[in-house]
């Protein structure tokens, strides 16, 4: 048989049971569409983590207080036992594997303009702080490189601080009313949106020294170190860990994260996330399988005489067989394809809630549900086809 | 053509057996019609389904053109079915879905034959059954006398040795009977091999060669003159 002529039959038994066909159909196409879908979902949470942290430096060592035993969540949750000084901030330079620092006190406070008075979440920093955290400014400067300990009131605001604050007016060189202190506003970040943790167009920055007075925090909650290329990092963790234990009398009671540490963490609790929802979605798909299977074994009983002909009029087992395993593939295929549609509208309109998020089936994801529908719909349709293919054509024909 | 040597057949029904076919011995040559009789359960659709290779027996051996046939694998036996042999039923068998013409034109699909080719011999094959108009009607459509035509345009299609017909009038009236009976005989006429299997007398007594069969025996084998 030509096999333009099994794929025409086949279209044609398919066409014939629409209803039987179609559910079938829909079957596959529900178990390819999850994979896809969900696959997708935990895709684009690996990759939107990754680029967060990417955005920050992978050479980057983040120091903070307290010790903690759990590499990773320490960063969020470590114990403070003792102080993190600025003077502590500034030793660090002395390794030769650090090239650049920038310490961090956060807090809240008011901020008010005239009457407008409004909430902020408070950065103390120094002026390595907007390249390390490769944060851009849309007008003005950043905070003045320098002493940090000699500071001037000035301050840099986000976005939706000024839109807050000042509305339309102008609002560089005029005074930003803080606590109880006043800084004349210098600078605008360009920054939009959370970056781990921390809202850029809410912020308002100041000289980490400002800062520490106005919280009355003389802790830093972090010191961003940056190393001289990703090769130094290790050097550099030891010498980070050294010059405090030394500073803190012998005691070894700071957390030192790698970026990349932390990034690799992120990356196999995600990965291995993703994988669980394409297992679980891989789930429908053999149930689509035994439903393919279970709707094939009626078709072939349902076409017993029409088996038997066919073999009267000379067609060998291996002909039957390839016809309905043609079936089984033909409505795999397709129900692979609608659901592989599906999936990927699905992936659109999640994406489209989620702005931040890039919502996109990996290629993996989608060979592999396409792969896993047609195998599914061959295996679960192996035994049908079979039974059709050993039906004794006497025995077939002797029916009405 | 046909040489069948101490075939035997036997069925288990049950805790019982049943032996359909008891040592049979059966030679038939070319061009010969033979009408096979006896009564239900004599035999003779088992000898019939094993001449076309639907059935193996349990012993004895068949040569078909002078090959040892019931050696032969799946695919090898049904390249013979689809190359030599014809089959027509009692019940027709036709697909219900297809019309006349895509019926006729099965076995040549089964066969691999190029489309062209295809509707050329399928038309001609209508053509010669009288039912040129009625290609594309469905089995439905049609009356149980066509119905046959169609079926023998299909068994014949394909231009075999032998044409295999069980109970070719069993399910028709009289005229379309005779009709169909006529139809066989011609091609007969023309060279092919026809054996019919039937308890009806009259269908019976028109074959040149009469075989008799009772409880999976040949009891008669005459040849009228």
């Amino acid at each position: 048989m030509r096999t333009a002529d099994t794929l025409r039959t086949a279209v044609r038994a398919l066409l014939r049971h629409r209803a039987r066909s179609g559910l079938m159909l829909l079957a596959m196409a529900i178990g390819v569409a999850a994979v896809v879908t969900l696959t997708a979902l935990g895709e684009s949470a690996r990759q939107y983590v990754a680029s967060e942290f990417t955005s920050l430096g992978t050479e980057l060592l983040i120091v903070s207080p307290g010790r903690s035993e759990t590499r990773g969540a320490g960063v969020f949750f470590g114990d403070t036992t003792r102080d993190l000084t600025l003077d502590d901030a500034i030793a660090l330079l002395r390794s030769p594997a650090v090239s650049r620092i920038a310490p961090l006190v956060v807090g809240t406070t008011l901020a008010s303009t005239g009457s407008l008075q409004r909430e902020v979440p408070l950065v103390g920093t120094t002026a390595e702080f907007l390249e390390l955290r490769r944060w851009k400014l849309a007008q003005g400067r950043f905070l003045s490189p320098g002493d940090p300990e000699r500071a001037e009131n000035v301050c840099v605001i986000g976005a939706k601080v000024r839109r807050e604050l000042y509305g339309p007016r102008p609002f560089l060189g005029e005074w930003l009313r803080i606590a109880d202190r006043r800084c004349r506003v210098v600078g605008l970040l360009a920054t939009e949106g959370r970056s781990v943790g921390m809202d850029a167009d809410q912020v308002v920055v100041l000289p980490v020294a400002i800062a520490q007075d106005l919280l009355d925090e003389p802790s830093l909650a972090r010191i961003l170190v940056e190393t001289r290329g990703r090769d130094r990092l290790p050097q550099a963790q030891r010498d980070v860990v050294d010059i405090l234990r030394e500073r803190h009398q012998g005691e070894e009671d700071v957390t030192v994260v790698s970026q990349a540490a932390v990034l690799a963490t992120f990356d196999r609790v995600l990965a291995s996330l993703t994988y669980t929802l394409a297992g679980i979605a891989g789930v429908s798909l053999a149930v689509a399988g035994i439903l393919v299977m279970n709707v094939m074994l009626v078709s072939v009983a349902q076409r017993t005489a029409e088996i038997g002909l066919l073999k009267a009029l000379g067609a060998p087992r291996r002909q039957i067989l390839a016809g309905f395993l043609t079936e089984a593939g033909l409505l795999s295929a397709c129900g692979g394809l609608v659901g592989l549609a599906v999936g990927w509208a699905g992936s659109l309109l999640i994406g489209s809630f989620y702005p931040v998020l890039t919502v996109r089936p990996p290629l993996w994801a989608v060979l592999a549900a396409f792969a896993t529908a047609l195998g599914t719909g061959l295996v679960f349709g192996t035994l049908p086809a079979r039974r059709a293919a050993a039906l004794d054509p006497v025995h077939a024909l002797a029916r009405r | 053509m046909i040489e069948l040597r101490g075939i035997r057949r036997t069925f288990v029904v049950g805790d019982q057996e049943v032996r359909a076919l008891r040592d049979v011995d059966l030679s038939i040559g070319y061009g010969e019609y033979v009408s096979i009789m006896g009564p239900s359960g004599s035999g003779k659709s088992t000898l019939l389904n094993v001449l076309g290779l639907l059935d193996r027996p349990d012993a004895g051996s068949y040569r078909l053109e002078g090959h040892d046939v019931t050696a032969l694998g799946d695919a090898e036996q049904a390249r013979v079915r689809r190359e030599r042999i014809g089959f027509v039923f009692q019940f027709f068998h036709l697909v219900s879905y297809l019309t006349a013409e895509e019926n006729v034109e099965l076995p040549l699909v089964l066969a691999g034959v190029p489309p062209a080719e295809r509707r050329d011999r399928v038309a001609a094959s209508l053509r010669d059954m009288g039912l040129a108009n009625r290609a594309h009607h469905r089995p439905d459509q049609l009356s149980g006398g066509q119905r046959q035509r169609v079926a023998i345009a299909r068994a014949t299609v394909t231009r075999p040795a032998m044409l295999l017909a069980d109970e070719p009038t069993g399910n028709l009236d009289r005229s379309s009977g005779s009709d169909v009976i006529a139809i066989l005989e011609q091609l007969r006429d023309a060279g092919l091999t026809l054996i019919v299997v039937t308890h009806d007398g009259e269908v019976g007594e028109r074959a040149q060669r009469r075989v008799r069969m009772t409880d999976g025996n040949v009891v008669g084998d005459e040849s009228a003159a």
